[in-house]
């Protein structure tokens, strides 16, 4: 037998045929929308005289450009007032499952998929988002897609790709203290670089990976297109299985049985190769910020910004641009700078075990006067959730703002922006100019970092702050 | 949408050479609040573009009239980020029907190609010298063959192949798009989700 990756299992289980000298027929499982990808798909739907041809593929949600405050009443801001509606139009219209605002299940789209146990082990899903990659985390093959291909999947339930070449992404042993998930992926970003994935979907293995629970391996697929990958996935185990079981929309009784003991099929076989391998030691990552204008340029919290020696033409430029915006010159170090935002939330760190560990590290302690700190959750689930925990109490008595779920500051569609010129660390996940509001400037970290700074009110590493 | 054919492609270029250049750049977030796919044009690069009173920045490139031209010259990693279509919208709306660079990004090509503006991919010596010759002179004129898969700078003749898979460039000639050809298999579909 051909030895084979998890990923062509799934990926060659998919295709409904191979065109000659051209991509793949690719069958969609399942299909996330949102309010800000999804209109002209749907209006070109109608143009074409068409409609949604297995509408029980999709669920939609509105996210990106929804307010944090007041989810209540009427959005007063007007085009994204219409987008959510449109959104509520259409599903309505072609009978798709939607989590409005308000309802049990609403919140950002890579969140509330895991949550309801739509995601599982061995299916294809995409979304106009590139985090869809997020979902890779069950072992699903999952990525982002334009609004052109929103329109095939409404359509026709398949895009047209040509299947990426594999890379698989080992890292290997125990995660020191106060080192996270987020670390590692920010990690692997500065050493593959912003475009050193592209063309590649990415298999993250090893010890390290295997031991973190379904949450922090997420963050790590979530963040597989920062680094140019289609997308990355992590085989399912009983971390997996335990997470999904019981879940609204996980199979049940037999059939939980019959897809387990598939799921369990979900490996990549020994001996199966890689276009790619890249092998890391958990030893050597420590707290992880980034320090530029995207995911790859990143740094341990304690390190200096790369000098351009060895940088020449463009390249140079480009660096030099780059920390020009953000303010800070080649060589000096991050830590002990001065922060005026930090945020918490996002389809990257916006669930219950992020919302866990900045509470349990500000628990009687107060942010800094420095700080304006805001704490957006995932979901409903994960706000109700954060609630019952008391863990809300303990964050706004250190003086976090608690918002309503949705996407908010991570790319400041909506009212949450970060004033120009200000220093925002951020838990999200990119940093380019302008991405949490025009001007704004974003340093990218865990929880924990985030934590860290918001009390001190400075870059700082959290493993002098919280010890343990 | 079906959409514009594209065979051969012969004008002026815009040069830029920044790399990493993301998809917040080309159309910010918070100009993707429309429902329909018209217009998005007038806010391409954007921050880039004006000031936060709207006054033109006149170091970038859209600002300077000495360039023009239905050809955008970008650097390396372009369009990473954001799969937000709008990109490739406002880059055409604005008037762009070929994107050359050293390397795309993944979604931003399919991107691209889904909507019919050609994404050229040509070597980082060969990006250099496009550089070099429209700062050197703005109306130097490039060729772009789709048939040939061909990109020449036509001043000094030099040319370079680009590749393209054979599906993707007969849409393009003929302006034809994905949903066609999954359309006129819906039988096949059917098929395949019902053994699902």
């Amino acid at each position: 037998m051909e030895k084979t990756t998890l990923f062509d299992k799934i990926w060659d289980s998919h295709v409904v045929k191979s065109v000659p000298a051209g991509p793949d027929v690719f069958f969609i499982d399942k299909h996330f929308i949102h309010e800000v990808t999804s209109p002209v798909a749907f209006l070109n739907l109608e143009k074409r005289g068409i409609g949604v041809k297995y509408p029980h593929r999709t669920i939609a949600t509105p996210d990106h450009n929804v307010p944090t405050v007041d989810q209540d009443q009427t959005i007063k801001d007007k085009l994204s007032r219409m987008q959510v509606e449109k959104l509520r139009e259409n599903c309505k219209k072609y009978g798709i499952e939607l989590h409005d605002l308000g309802s049990a299940h609403h919140g950002i789209v890579h969140v509330i998929g895991p949550e309801l146990g739509v995601t599982q082990p061995g299916m294809t899903i995409v979304c106009g988002d590139s985090h869809t990659s997020t979902h890779g985390a069950f072992g699903a093959i999952a990525f982002g897609i334009g609004t052109s291909e929103v329109e095939m999947v409404l359509a026709t339930q398949c895009i047209m790709q040509s299947k990426p070449k594999k890379m698989r992404i080992s890292v290997e042993g125990e995660l020191g203290n106060g080192v996270t998930s987020k670390d590692i992926i920010l990690y692997i970003i500065s050493k593959i670089s912003a475009a050193g994935a592209t063309g590649y979907f990415v298999e993250y293995a090893g010890s390290a990976i295997r031991n973190l629970s379904m949450e922090a391996r997420m963050t790590i697929c979530n963040m597989s297109i920062e680094m140019g990958a289609r997308g990355g996935l992590i085989a399912p185990d009983d971390t997996t299985f335990n997470y999904l079981k019981g879940k609204q929309y996980a199979p049940a009784g037999e059939e939980w049985n019959q897809a387990v003991a598939h799921w369990k099929t979900l490996r990549t076989d020994d001996g199966a190769t890689f276009d790619k391998e890249y092998h890391y030691d958990a030893a050597d990552i420590e707290p992880m910020i980034t320090y530029g204008t995207n995911p790859g340029m990143g740094i341990k919290v304690v390190g200096s910004i790369p000098t351009t020696e060895g940088m020449e033409g463009s390249n140079k430029t480009s660096y030099l641009k780059s920390l020009d915006y953000m303010g800070f010159a080649p060589g000096e170090s991050v830590k002990g700078k001065q922060v005026d935002y930090v945020f918490v939330g996002s389809c990257t760190n916006g669930r219950i075990e992020d919302i866990r560990s900045v509470a349990e590290f500000v628990k009687g302690k107060r942010k800094a006067d420095n700080i304006t700190a805001w704490i957006v959750p995932g979901s409903r689930e994960v706000e109700k959730q954060a609630y019952e925990e008391g863990l809300v109490k303990i964050l706004e008595d250190a003086g976090f703002e608690l918002r309503q779920p949705g996407c908010s500051a991570c790319l400041a569609m909506n009212d949450d922006k970060i004033p120009s010129g200000k220093l925002a660390v951020s838990t999200s996940n990119r940093n380019f100019e302008g991405r949490q509001g025009p001007g704004a400037r974003t340093m990218l970290a865990s929880p924990l970092t985030v934590a860290a700074v918001a009390v001190t009110g400075m870059i700082t590493d959290p493993r002098e702050v919280f010890p343990n | 949408m079906a959409y514009d054919k594209f065979t051969v492609l012969r004008d002026t270029a815009v040069p830029l050479p920044t790399e990493n250049v993301d998809t917040d750049q080309i159309i910010p977030a918070r100009f993707l609040k429309a429902t329909e796919r018209e217009g998005f044009g007038d806010n391409l690069f954007r921050d880039w573009r004006y000031d936060v009173e709207g006054n033109p920045k006149k170091d970038f490139v859209l600002n300077d009239t000495t360039y023009f031209g239905k050809i955008l010259v970008a650097g390396k990693n372009f369009g990473s980020g954001s799969s937000r279509e709008h990109a490739v919208w406002a880059i055409y709306d604005y008037g762009f029907r070929c994107v050359v660079s050293s390397f795309f990004a993944d979604i931003f090509k399919n991107n691209c190609l889904n909507i019919g503006v050609l994404p050229v991919t040509v070597s980082a010596e060969f990006a250099d010298k496009l550089f070099a010759a429209i700062t050197a002179d703005p109306k130097t004129e490039i060729e772009i063959s789709l048939p040939e898969q061909k990109i020449t700078l036509l001043a000094t003749g030099e040319s370079e192949s680009f590749d393209i898979n054979e599906y993707k460039k007969d849409n393009m000639q003929n302006g034809f798009d994905d949903i066609d050809y999954l359309l006129n298999m819906s039988s096949e579909i059917d098929a395949f989700a019902a053994s699902r």
